[in-house]
Order: structure tokens, then C-alpha cells, then sequence
């Protein structure tokens, strides 16, 4: 496995960039200004979650502490995402020189690549790039020469476990620990990894960062929607002609999306991953951005004839698997919507039954510990409201076959 | 175990403690080091590892289990891994690996008699625009049919 010469081209994520030039430029700045323009960008947090990446970057950058850490979460375990190992493979310079700025941002002198397990191919050409770095004198002591600027990269390799991409989760297993997550607070921007102030983000968010150092928050707002700035990369899979990563703005309309990668017979689209929502066919005028079908980047399209249960099914079965069991809504939660959806297979079920599944759901929502147990229960019941007609006439028989 | 074994191995632990250092954050890189070169982690080098590191054996023994990719028991000599998640489905998993399952005579989960194989779901390999995909100790492969699978298999040692 080699890391490749990027020839994608994109408005902002995949627009010209040289390697190092964003750390040049941030070190003739001061911290502050490079906040004010993190926060004109109005960046916000592509792992998922949205959180504005400026609120972040300045609680980190205030906390006292005489060391803190830039941790760069590359454990993209989300069915159906890829884009982050797209950007390491094709743009370890954004990444790298990202996490250098934000390191210089918020006074961290170490940062931490999660890397997944599954991508192990990509450590040691990731580590020969982190050296080559180092020869060029990108990373180290006194970087190009900026007194008391020091900042190194490491490189973790996780171990296999879904739950890991929640931060709390990743600074655990990162202390040599179960990969369980923590209460919050205390948010990791204070109380992180070794208990010192740590900043978490996502790849893609420290990609975007190497461009607003550059080319300023107010370039980077200009595209996107009002609330949804910048763009977006999304990793679209499953039913359709050209499957990939394409970088899009925000407000782009899940219809538009479809045309480009040539999905025909389109019924349903899962945004967001296993833990996202099934949007029908009626629906595929609303437009991807935070305020209306917000994601952290997966799209899965599904053509008629698919069977939507067994779609659940295999959302359900990778919860299951995935859960850390630490808390109970989670653990036990997940086994009995698995359960439900089983009983619908076979056709052993009562609508009482399943409604007060979809009621466990809700309450899996508001009591589990992490977003996890949170989000697990989205498919169930988006595909179950969605799809009610298909899934619930199944085994009609008879003259009914379809 | 034989005592040159054993010692082999804790030359070898010690060696990666040296590398990542002996507190408890180096634990997971330590532990995926020995999980690489000997497959598993036995029950002595967890007890060495919880040495070195100065914490209790079933410290060690509970991060293990926690994670998919660390096992504490031997598998097979090649571990094969077929990713099991909803993109790969739909482009074919089932087909992939009841071939292979076919194929090596065994199913999900089991280990052949030669002790060569190993055959394992995984979850989403991140592969997802060139499924079906599989992975074969830490090289994947993508774009499988269940020929193609198949083949793949016959060419490791």
C-alpha cells in the first residue's frame, strides 16, 4: 500500500493545496487571529456530531495546563464511510498540516493520529510521511524556526472496536484501558487524555482547517448553506453506477446527489451510517446540511426490490456487536430490537409488541451513556416508519407474492 | 510451552516495552505488536506484559477482550476476515463466503483442521464503494466474486 498523488479536484476540501504552506502561514499569525478565523468559518465538527469546531479550538486554547494533546480521530468505523481513508491515502498533507495548525492554535505540542485497525495497510506509509516531515523540519522542535514551537505526531492503532470513534471511548483505549466511554462531563477539551485538556477531531475537520488557515473563515463560509458552511465529503455506497467519495457543498438535495452517482430505481437512502435515518423516496427533495438531514458523511442507497428488513437486520446484528455493554439501555436495548426485528421475519409478532419496541428506542435515545446507544435506535425506527407498508405485508402469500 | 519459547517471548515483550515505554498508555500497541507476531496473547504474556507495566494480569486480560482484533486463544495461521456490514451485503457478501465456507470446509468463526485458516466476520472495513471485500491477515481485498475469493485463498501459504 502506498499513499497516492491526489488528482481529485472540489471546491474547498479538494482544492489546490502545498504541502506545508498552512503551517508557514500559521506561525507568522497569532493564536487569537487564527481562532477569529476558525470562527468566521464557522466550521463544525465533520465527524457527526456538528459541534463548532471555534468553541473547541478556544476552550482547549484557554485551559491551564503545562501540556496538552491534538488528537486527530481517524477510527471511522461508521458502515458505509470512507472518506477519511480517501484523505489519508490521497491528502496526508491536509490532515498533517491541519493538525500542526491546530496543535500551534490551541498550545498542544503532541498529537495523536487514531488510526483504525482496519487500516493498517496505511500505518507504515503514514509514518514514513510523518518522517519525511520531520526532515523538512514540519514537525518537531522549533518548527521552521518559530521559537518554543514544538509539535510531534504519533500514530495509534486501535484494535477493532466501533464504539472507539466516540472520544471519550478513543481517550480510554488510548490510556491503555477497555474502550469504554465516559461520563461527561468533564469534556475532554479539560480533562482528556492523561487528564489533560485534549481536542478531538475529525480528519476531515482537520483537512478543512488547512484551507481556512490559508484562504480565511469568510472564504470558507461563502460555500455551503447559512447554518451548514464549507463542504461536505461524502462516502456513497451500495446501489448506484459510481460509487466514491465526492465532496459537495451542504444544502446540496438528496435527489441531486442520486443523479450524480447514477442510482436508478432508487427506494430508500440511509444517511448517516447504521446509526443514521432511512430516507423514502417522498423524501429525497430534503437537502443534506446540519439543519435538515444532517450526517456525518455515509450515504447507502437501496433500489426497489431491496429488502428493507434485512437491511435492519444487519443494522441491528453490527449494534449488537458493537455495544461496549457498559451501559444497560445499550446492551440489553439492542438485543431486543434485533429480537423485534427477527419476530418480523418469521412473522411471530404483535403491533403492541413493536410499538412498545419503538418505545424502548426512544427511551434508548435519552438514557444510554454515549452516542452510540443514542443513535442505535434511529434506523429502527426510521425504516419501521418508512417502510411500514413493505415490511409489515410480508408472507402475505398466496395470490399476494410479490 | 518450552522454557526457550517462553524466554523468546519475553525478550520479544520486553523489546516492544522498551519501544512504547513501560506506562500503561503503550498497553494497546504492546499487546497488538505480540497479537501480530504469535497470532494470539497467551496467558504468560499477558503476565508478562502486566509485569512490565506494573498492573494486574487481568488488567491486561480485560483489554483483550474487549477488543475484536486481540484474542487471548490461538487462531488459525491466516486469519480471513469477510466484511459482513450492509454495503458489502449488497454487493454480494453471502455468495463470497458460503464459497468459502465451501471451500475450507468449515464455517463463521471456525478454524480449518490444518490450522492454516482461521474464517471470521468483520464489521465494516471501510472498503464500502469496492465490496465485497475481505481481509487476509492485513492485506484486503476488494471487488471479490466467490471465484475470485476462492482463488485468493489458494495462493496463501
Amino acid at each position: 500500500m502506498e499513499l497516492k498523488k491526489n488528482k481529485r479536484k472540489g471546491p474547498v476540501i479538494f482544492s489546490e493545496y502545498k504541502r506545508g504552506d498552512t503551517i508557514r502561514k500559521s506561525i507568522s499569525m497569532s493564536r487569537n487571529d487564527i481562532l477569529f478565523e476558525l470562527k468566521d468559518s464557522k466550521l463544525r465538527g465533520r465527524g457527526g456530531a456538528g459541534f463548532p469546531l471555534s468553541t473547541k479550538c478556544m476552550l482547549t486554547s484557554a485551559a491551564k495546563s503545562e501540556e496538552k494533546f491534538l488528537v486527530c480521530n481517524a477510527d471511522e468505523g461508521e458502515p458505509g464511510t470512507f472518506k477519511d481513508r480517501v484523505l489519508l491515502i490521497e491528502f496526508p498533507e491536509l490532515v498533517f498540516d491541519g493538525m500542526v495548525a491546530g496543535g500551534y492554535t490551541i498550545g498542544a505540542s503532541k498529537g495523536i493520529v487514531y488510526l483504525r485497525g482496519e487500516y493498517e495497510y496505511l500505518l507504515k506509509p503514514l509514518e514514513d510521511y510523518l518522517e519525511e516531515m520531520r526532515k523538512d523540519n514540519l514537525l518537531g522542535n522549533n518548527i521552521l524556526g518559530k521559537e518554543g514551537f514544538d509539535f510531534d505526531i504519533k500514530i495509534f492503532l486501535g484494535s477493532g472496536a466501533y464504539v472507539c470513534g466516540e472520544e471519550t471511548a478513543l481517550i480510554e483505549s488510548l490510556e491503555g484501558h477497555r474502550g469504554e466511554p465516559r461520563n461527561r462531563p468533564p469534556y475532554p477539551i479539560n480533562t482528556g487524555f492523561l487528564r489533560r485538556p485534549t481536542a478531538v477531531n475529525n480528519v476531515e475537520t482537520l483537512a478543512a482547517v488547512s484551507h481556512i488557515v490559508m484562504k480565511g473563515g469568510a472564504w470558507f463560509a461563502k460555500f455551503g448553506t447559512d447554518k451548514s458552511t464549507g463542504s461536505k465529503l461524502f462516502s456513497v455506497s451500495g446501489d448506484c453506477e459510481k460509487p466514491g467519495v465526492y465532496e459537495l457543498p451542504w444544502g446540496t438535495k438528496i435527489s441531486e446527489l442520486l443523479k450524480l452517482v447514477e442510482a436508478k430505481d432508487t427506494k430508500a437512502v440511509q444517511v448517516g451510517g447504521a446509526s443514521g435515518f432511512c430516507i423514502p423516496k417522498s423524501q429525497f427533495s430534503r437537502t443534506l446540511a446540519y439543519e435538515d438531514v444532517s450526517t456525518g458523511g455515509s450515504i447507502m442507497i437501496f433500489r426497489e426490490g431491496r429488502d428493507m428488513l434485512q437491511v435492519l437486520k444487519n443494522f441491528m446484528e453490527f449494534f449488537v456487536d458493537e455495544s461496549c455493554g457498559q451501559c444497560t439501555p445499550c446492551r440489553m436495548g439492542n438485543i431486543k430490537l434485533l429480537e423485534g426485528v427477527e419476530m418480523i421475519e418469521k412473522g411471530k409478532y404483535t403491533f403492541s409488541y413493536i410499538n412498545k419496541l419503538k418505545d424502548l428506542g426512544k427511551t434508548m435515545q435519552l438514557a444510554s451513556k454515549c452516542g452510540l446507544g443514542q443513535s442505535s435506535p434511529n434506523p429502527f425506527i426510521s425504516i419501521l416508519e418508512n417502510f411500514n407498508e413493505e415490511i409489515f405485508n410480508r408472507g402475505n402469500g398466496g395470490t399476494n407474492v410479490r | 510451552m518450552l522454557v526457550a519459547e517462553k524466554n523468546a517471548l519475553s525478550e520479544d515483550i520486553e523489546s516492544y516495552v522498551t519501544k512504547y515505554g513501560n506506562d500503561r498508555s503503550a498497553l494497546l500497541m504492546i499487546l497488538h505488536e505480540i497479537q501480530k507476531k504469535h497470532r494470539h496473547i497467551s496467558e504468560f504474556a499477558q503476565q508478562e506484559v502486566a509485569r512490565l507495566l506494573n498492573i494486574h494480569p487481568v488488567e491486561v486480560y480485560s483489554v483483550i477482550s474487549f477488543f475484536a482484533f486481540l484474542n487471548s486463544n490461538p487462531k488459525g495461521r491466516n486469519l480471513v476476515r469477510v466484511c459482513q456490514t450492509i454495503s458489502c451485503d449488497l454487493q454480494g457478501k453471502t455468495a463470497v463466503l458460503k464459497a468459502i465456507e465451501r471451500e475450507l470446509g468449515i464455517k463463521v468463526g471456525e478454524t480449518t483442521k490444518d490450522n492454516k485458516f482461521t474464517l471470521e466476520y468483520a464489521n465494516c472495513l471501510g472498503l464500502c464503494d469496492m465490496g465485497p471485500a475481505m481481509a487476509i491477515n492485513d492485506q484486503v481485498f476488494l471487488k471479490l466474486t466467490p471465484e475470485k475469493a476462492v482463488e485468493l485463498l489458494s495462493k496463501v501459504n
